[in-house]
């Protein structure tokens, strides 16, 4: 994971609340077995026609959002499942932050764990936000480090998981960080009470 | 409860935790990615014996003597297998007799148990909560985590009570009660905290019934949901095949008994719900809060004075093609699903049949069942369940998440309209345009029969 530090970029604004990851990517996209190349499917039932031509109109479709980096949502984003294609898919289209008021908690983990940053700031700055993303050009400054986003008129402060802000600014591959922890699973792993079952261990297999 | 779980669960404390994970559930979907960059960095599953995969999302429920035709998913489960093979874990693949959905086959093999901590790359994981398990849903980064350390790193959550009192009512299914806590606490109501069910009501309800209401957890947006183990979940538990024996069951019991309810819990949160005064649900929009009594009409956007709200209703009413104050009982329906995680056990199976049996689908409507594993299907068949389905023109297919997600050949086509007694009514769902109505197995029974929605309590018992 590449580390995260400050985001700085256009916005997509999607006001509409409990988009959940059905929408965000539909789930016949979810047959492939790599992790990369979700990108075209971004929302792909709300932004194209019944014959998979794309609805012009549609946010993500317009050319001057292409370059956008940053998804301003409603409440509750990315409600539903625990697809992590829904955050692979977000990143993919060149998204690299999420901002709502809320989000749903496997989404947020999903999120943080492929380094795409998700931040949950007060109804009133969303909608400010909403407001400035009318137009394209508008520039905002996400900076993890600082816990602060800054745009024309705006300089709001977020809560962040302290853990999963030091994986992001540091990039770091966090199964090498747990196996560090080896002694602790290992002493935990010979206290396991004998009844727990194994999955090797059925008398009819 | 809770508490005691996750404290005999920890590896290192703090925030985030360090918890140990008793039992990994894999299936097709979530997992490719995770063994390839797991195998990529040179590591190994640390523990095959604590991991337990089986087919489910994408394959067929009819013609499986044909293979699967649809080359992705084909893909998939050939990658589970191999997945599974070069790294030593049991895997239930397509022809196994006890193939079937993630949740129904953990429980059903007796691998869920009491105080554990499952996890699995589904949201619906939720459902073992149902034994007195902490069990949530991971993605794939979080499997790949799991399978190379056996632990995952989780914020301590928030706990909320939902306290149930009062008997569910002839005719009103667990489906019922699960949509109606729902509606009250909302989509996101739960997010950040893990539910306990509690109350005389829970205590008096079957396994089934629990796990249909664990289950939903995750559409009210909470991390798990769970219930205290009693004389039912022991009863359930026993004699399965990873149950513990002998001098293991003994002990397995007293730690299990040591779980029951602590009537002086404080929780950050408490709900609660009536259960006497429930009659069945239907939903009308495209999220699970969004539903009414079967006696009830369409809502009109009008009636919400949240403005979001108000912009949901509306777009949700456009993609249902449904006009505010239309009644319940005068939405057709094109087609019926028995089955998925929420309802497609032995009980749900038989709740429709009992409403089915003697009657025809009316011959607008394409119904079928799809049993939650193959083992609940032979049970089906040995009951004579079956015949009641098939002699009323219901099809009758192998087990699988089927048209739940429809990601498997069970799409339901654009514009028409479902009765589904799964867990989501998300827009294309179901098939892209397709229209979804959660309901409870009778319900969905009932709506076969008739061609739209009834209130199944006029039925029951004729």
């Amino acid at each position: 994971m590449k580390p995260v530090r400050v985001v700085r970029g256009t916005m997509v604004p999607l006001d509409r609340a409990d988009v959940d990851t059905d929408q965000i990517i539909p789930q016949r996209f979810l047959k492939r077995i790599e992790r990369h190349g979700y990108g075209e499917f971004v929302f792909y039932n709300w932004a194209h026609h019944d014959d998979d031509s794309p609805i012009e109109d549609f946010i993500t479709n317009r050319p001057e959002r292409s370059h956008a980096r940053i998804l301003v949502a409603g409440r509750n984003f990315g409600c539903g499942s625990s697809r992590e294609h829904a955050p692979w898919a977000l990143q993919d289209w060149g998204f690299d932050a999420v901002i709502a008021p809320s989000t749903a908690d496997i989404f947020r983990n999903n999120s943080a764990n492929i380094g795409l940053l998700v931040v949950e700031l007060p109804e009133n700055d969303v909608r400010r936000l909403m407001e400035m993303a009318v137009d394209p050009a508008a520039t905002i400054t996400i900076d993890l480090e600082r816990q602060t986003v800054v745009g024309e008129g705006l300089e709001a402060t977020f809560d962040f998981d302290p853990s999963a802000k030091e994986r992001l600014l540091g990039g770091l591959d966090w199964i090498g960080m747990t196996l560090t922890h080896e002694e602790s699973i290992a002493r935990h792993e010979m206290g396991r009470p004998a009844w727990l079952p194994v999955s090797t261990g059925s008398e009819t297999s | 409860m809770f508490e005691k779980v996750w404290q005999t669960h920890v590896v290192e404390p703090g925030d985030p935790t360090l918890l140990y994970t008793d039992m990994h559930l894999v299936h097709e979907v979530t997992s490719p990615q995770a063994f390839a960059s797991l195998e990529q960095a040179g590591r190994k599953v640390r523990r095959p014996d604590l991991t337990f995969a089986t087919v489910d999302h994408g394959i067929p429920t009819t013609g499986r003597h044909l293979g699967i035709l649809d080359p992705l998913s084909k893909r998939q489960v050939e990658a589970l297998r191999d997945n599974c093979a070069r790294h030593g874990i049991v895997m239930y693949g397509i022809d196994d007799p006890r193939q079937g959905i993630v949740h129904v086959v953990g429980p059903e093999q007796g691998l869920t148990q009491p105080g554990m901590v499952i996890v699995c790359g589904d949201s619906h994981t939720s459902t073992h909560g149902a034994f007195g398990a902490l069990a949530f849903g991971i993605g794939t980064s979080e499997v790949e985590h799991v399978l190379a350390t056996q632990t995952i790193w989780q914020t301590p959550p928030s706990s909320m009570a939902v306290e149930v009192s009062g008997r569910l009512p002839w005719g009103v299914a667990a489906k019922d009660l699960i949509l109606g806590i729902i509606t009250q606490i909302g989509v996101a109501g739960g997010t950040r905290h893990v539910i306990e069910y509690r109350g005389e009501t829970i205590r008096g309800l079957s396994m089934e019934q629990r796990m249909t209401i664990c289950n939903m957890s995750i559409e009210g947006g909470a991390r798990a949901g769970m219930i205290a183990p009693d004389a039912t979940t022991i009863a359930f538990i026993e004699g399965r095949p990873f149950a513990p024996k002998d001098a293991n069951w003994d002990a397995a019991v007293s730690a299990w008994e040591s779980l029951v309810t602590d009537e002086e819990a404080v929780f950050d949160k408490v709900v609660s719900i009536d259960a006497s005064s429930l009659i069945p649900h239907v939903t009308w929009g495209v999220n699970p809060a969004q539903t009414v009594r079967v006696d009830g009409v369409v809502p009109s956007p009008d009636s919400f004075d949240d403005a979001q709200q108000r912009d949901t209703t509306i777009r949700a009413l456009a993609y249902m093609g449904l006009e505010p104050g239309t009644a319940i009982s005068d939405i057709s329906i094109d087609h019926v699903f028995l089955g998925s995680c929420t309802n497609g056990r032995i009980e749900d199976l038989r709740a429709a049949a009992r409403v089915v049996e003697g009657r025809k689908v009316d011959r607008r409507v394409s119904a079928v069942v799809v049993p939650g594993s193959m083992q609940v299907k032979a049970q089906a068949e040995a009951e004579g369940l079956d015949a009641v389905f098939l002699a009323a023109g219901f099809e009758w297919r192998d087990a699988g998440c089927s048209s739940c997600l429809a990601m498997n050949p069970d799409v339901i086509p654009s514009g028409e309209r479902v009765a589904s007694t799964s867990n989501r009514n998300y827009e294309g769902r179901q098939g892209r345009g397709a229209r979804t109505h959660l309901v409870s197995p009778a319900m969905a029974a009932a709506a076969a029969v008739a061609g739209h929605f009834v209130d199944v309590r006029e039925w029951e018992g004729q």
